[in-house]
C-alpha cells in the first residue's frame, strides 16, 4: 500500500517538475532582483555642466550665427512662424507675421511681429524615457536645439503635438513683453555695429524675410 | 540628444561605399524603432533650418550628419 503511494507521489512529482521548475527559477530570480539595489545616478553637477558644453557646441553648429548670438545673449531664441493663418489652433492672425520664443524647458510663445501681441504658449518636452542617467529631461541647449529642429522641420507637427494654453500660463506675460523689447534693442545694436563695420544690415522691424503667405507657397 | 550628456555620436560612415551605408540605414531605422525623431540641418536661401526626415531615403546625400531627439510630448 506504502508502496503504491510513494510510486504514484513519485510520478506525480515528476509531471509536474515540468511545469513547476520555470515557475520556482522565476520565483527565485524575483526574489533575488528584489534584493538587489536598483541602479541609482545622483545629480552629478560636473556631469551636467559638461552635458550643457556639449549640448551648446551642437546647438552653435546647427542654428544661424544670428540666432546662436540670441542665445548667447538673450536666453531664447526667435523662430518666424510659416503657416499662412497662424500657429495652430490659436489661428486667424489674419496673415499678418508672426514669430515663437523658444526657451529652454519652458513653454513656446507665439507673438505677433508688429504689435507684440501674446497668442499663445504651447507647452512640449522632449522627454527621454530611456532615462540613462536617471533623469528624462535634455540639457538646457539641446532641449532649444529640438524646439527649433522640430518648428523649423515641421512647425505644424510640432504645434499639433504641443498642449496649447493661453498667454500667461507657464511663463509671466509682462516678462515675455520685457524679453521682446530685449529682442528689439539688441537686433537694432547689430544693426548698428553691422552699420559701423559698412556691412549690409538687415532691418529687425521687417519681420520676417518673407511673408507667411510667401512661405506656404500661396 | 541625451539627458546628462548631450550630443552622442551613433554611427559616421561614407554613403557612397555600400557597406558604410548599409550600416547607416540599419542605425537609422534603429533610431527611428526606438520612438526618436530625426532632423537633418539645412542651409536654405542663406537661412538655417531643420528638415524632419522619416526615411533614411529622405536624408539630403550632402549631409553632413542626422541628429535624433526624443520625440515630443504635449507638457
Amino acid at each position: 500500500m506504502v508502496l503504491a503511494l510513494v510510486a504514484t507521489a513519485i510520478v506525480a512529482v515528476a509531471l509536474l517538475s515540468e511545469e513547476l521548475l520555470p515557475r520556482i527559477d522565476e520565483l527565485w530570480s524575483r526574489f533575488r532582483a528584489r534584493r538587489r539595489p536598483a541602479e541609482t545616478f545622483g545629480y552629478d553637477p560636473g556631469r551636467e555642466r559638461r552635458a550643457e558644453q556639449r549640448a551648446r557646441t551642437l546647438l552653435r553648429s546647427c542654428v544661424g550665427e544670428e540666432e546662436w548670438a540670441m542665445y548667447r545673449d538673450l536666453g531664447f531664441i526667435r523662430v518666424w512662424g510659416t503657416q499662412a493663418d497662424g500657429p495652430g489652433r490659436a489661428g486667424a492672425t489674419g496673415g499678418a507675421a508672426y514669430g515663437y520664443l523658444i526657451y529652454p524647458h519652458r513653454a513656446i510663445i507665439a507673438y505677433l511681429a508688429q504689435t507684440h501681441r501674446l497668442l499663445s504658449e504651447y507647452c512640449v518636452t522632449f522627454p527621454d524615457q530611456t532615462r540613462p542617467y536617471g533623469s528624462s529631461r535634455l540639457p538646457d541647449s539641446d532641449d532649444v536645439l529640438a524646439k527649433w529642429m522640430a518648428l523649423t522641420g515641421d512647425e505644424t507637427r510640432l504645434i499639433s503635438t504641443a498642449n496649447m494654453n493661453l498667454p500667461g500660463r507657464q511663463l509671466d506675460p509682462a516678462h515675455v513683453k520685457r524679453d521682446l523689447w530685449r529682442l528689439a534693442q539688441w537686433e537694432r545694436g547689430r544693426m548698428r555695429a553691422a552699420a559701423r563695420h559698412g556691412q549690409t544690415p538687415i532691418d529687425p522691424t521687417e519681420g520676417p524675410s518673407e511673408t507667411p503667405l510667401d512661405a506656404a507657397g500661396q | 540628444m541625451k539627458p546628462g550628456h548631450g550630443e552622442v555620436l551613433i554611427a559616421e560612415g561614407d554613403v557612397q561605399l555600400a557597406e558604410d551605408e548599409r550600416r547607416l540605414i540599419d542605425e537609422f531605422r534603429l533610431q527611428l524603432e526606438e520612438g526618436l525623431w530625426a532632423a537633418v540641418p539645412t542651409l536654405q536661401d542663406g537661412r538655417r533650418q531643420a528638415q524632419m526626415v522619416k526615411r533614411f531615403q529622405d536624408v539630403p546625400r550632402d549631409a553632413e550628419r542626422v541628429i535624433f531627439f526624443p520625440r515630443a510630448a504635449g507638457g
